[in-house]
């Protein structure tokens, strides 16, 4: 079952409007997604902790949410740096670990911690009904808007579906095993749900009908966008700009920090 | 003009439906609803109650007959979507009519679509939901309702339309005995028409003046309805209950 664990908080992030959280959530994951030097990749990481703290979220319960990401990850370590053609750095009996290899399992590592780091800091700290009110007057359009706000509601509907389903095979002594008759009792248990899902969405499609609904999508909630909307938008463009200049013409940041802290040499 | 000068609200001649492929299910229904009528419709499951209801709202289309509302014919998608405004429907599973994550979406979802501001669909929505006594559950999330408080969040969202008409299908079924009780206490505070399906017969005896049911695709009104009642009431003979 779905639960909204961060959606509810009283932080300077969850006040924030939403819309512009929903932008500031695209830009960070397209710059970083787009990004390689390390250095970037570093710095994206702290930006992220940043937005975490600035929710006020507990990072005992921020971190076990990583867990969707780490066994991808680990498959990666695993495989990576020894498959990977390039600079030998190690060697671990009869496989050679490049330097290349490594590189990218941190890339990787990084930017996808990074980013759903950034994705709880800043999405996970609305409601999905949030979310999707905030998309539709984004102008998002109302089918996408709909996708996400139907999923959300029914996915908890369907699931109870299937357990009712997989009930009443266990009831009649259906015990799962490898063989033809298993195969197709899950074949008949899925095909089932759709069906169900099916029935499902033409009534509920009814059931909007009879309430007049014609195609187009109404909400209750108006967002405000004001000072704090500017300056939070203002320091997350300032900062993603920078990373993409960085990341196009590091010799030019380097450049300018050397002006800005004066020469070490 | 007087109410038996008014046109019927709802009148259905001569409607015969059926699925593809499957036997009629309704076979030339009559059916009137004037203003002031509160009907209940008792019929055992499968006699086509439900297709009935969705007939009148124009989801369904019969095979042939003529429907009327408000003294005027409706035959198109058009025709039945002017009717929609003015009669609301009460699903029989819940949960296909509550589809918003909260339930201040939901009741306000309806007059939003009829054009109304947000202020004002806001404010009807409160209104309906402190009127059906639900004025707590305003943000909370649809899908964690328990089964009855679904069922009049749902009678709250048909009734935030301000319908003149309520078609109610099965509204006591999985209800307890409370719920049931307030049930009762809104519908006898309702000043809509409406035609209301149950099995329950304590439930009808409370809220409908005349009780209807439906044998072979047909609607057989309470004076033809004698010996069926008379039945009823032997197997219910041991609860209190009204002879009507
Ligand atoms: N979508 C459908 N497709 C085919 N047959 C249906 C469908 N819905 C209902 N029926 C059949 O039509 C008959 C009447 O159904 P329904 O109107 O739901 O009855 P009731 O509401 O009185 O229990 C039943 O025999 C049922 O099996
Ligand atoms: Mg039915």
């Amino acid at each position: 079952m779905i639960s909204e664990p961060f959606a509810s908080g009283d932080s300077f992030l969850h006040r924030l409007d939403p819309r512009v959280r929903i932008l500031a959530a695209a830009a960070y994951s397209f710059t970083v997604a787009l990004s390689y030097r390390l250095p970037n990749l570093l710095a994206a990481l702290v930006l992220a902790l940043a937005l975490v703290a600035l929710a006020r979220l507990p990072l005992n319960q921020v971190l076990p949410r990583l867990k969707v990401v780490l066994g991808f990850l680990l498959l990666l370590w695993l495989v990576l740096p020894w498959s990977y053609q390039g600079t030998t750095v190690a060697r671990l009996g009869p496989l050679a670990v490049s330097r290349e290899g490594l590189l990218l399992a941190s890339q990787i590592t990084l930017k996808s911690v990074a980013i759903l780091l950034a994705l709880i800091a800043l999405l996970a700290t609305m409601t999905t009904a949030r979310l999707g009110h905030a998309m539709n007057q984004m102008r998002i359009p109302d089918k996408l808007v709909f996708l996400i706000l139907i999923t959300y509601r029914y996915i908890f509907v369907i699931e109870q579906e299937y357990q009712k389903l997989w009930r009443a095979a266990r009831i009649r002594n259906f015990r799962p095993g490898t063989n033809l008759h298993t195969y197709r009792t899950y074949a008949y248990l899925i095909g089932m749900l759709f069906v169900r899902a099916a029935a499902r969405a033409k009534r509920v499609h009814q059931a909007m009908k009879c309430r007049c609904f014609q195609g187009k999508f109404h909400t209750l909630e108006e967002f405000a966008s004001g000072r704090r909307e500017w300056l939070f938008a203002a320091v997350m463009l300032l900062l993603l700009t920078g990373m993409a200049v960085y990341e196009l013409a590091p010799a030019a940041v380097h450049h300018l920090f050397t002006l800005a802290c004066g020469s070490p040499k | 003009m007087s109410p038996s000068q008014q046109p019927p609200l709802i009148k259905l001649e001569k409607i015969c439906f059926a699925y593809p492929g499957r036997p009629p299910v309704l076979r030339n229904l009559d059916l009137e609803l004037r203003p002031g009528d509160k009907i209940g419709l008792a019929a055992p499951n499968g006699s086509g109650k439900t297709t009935l209801l969705h007939i009148i709202m124009g989801l369904l289309r019969p095979s042939s007959g003529r429907l009327e509302f408000f003294g005027r014919p409706a035959a198109e998608e058009e025709d039945f979507i002017a009717v929609r405004r003015r009669v609301g429907l009460l699903f029989q599973d819940a949960d296909d009519q509550l589809f918003s994550p909260t339930v201040l979406d939901d009741v306000a979802f309806g007059p939003l679509n009829l054009g109304k501001s947000r202020e004002e669909a806001r404010e009807i929505s409160l209104r309906t939901l402190s009127f059906l006594g639900l004025e707590d559950f305003a943000d909370r999330v649809t899908f964690k309702l328990s089964g009855g408080e679904k069922r009049l969040v749902s009678l709250a969202t048909v009734l935030a339309m301000e319908p003149e008409v309520l078609l109610l299908d099965e509204p006591t079924a999985g209800l307890d005995q409370r719920t049931k009780k307030m049930l009762i206490d809104i519908m006898q505070n309702l000043s809509q028409a409406y035609l209301l399906i149950s099995h329950e017969f304590d439930f009808l005896a409370a809220t409908a003046d005349h009780i209807y049911t439906m044998e072979e695709g047909r609607i057989l009104l309470d004076d033809e309805l004698y010996i069926h009642q008379h039945q009823h009431a032997h197997r219910l003979g041991k609860q209190p209950h009204k002879h009507i």
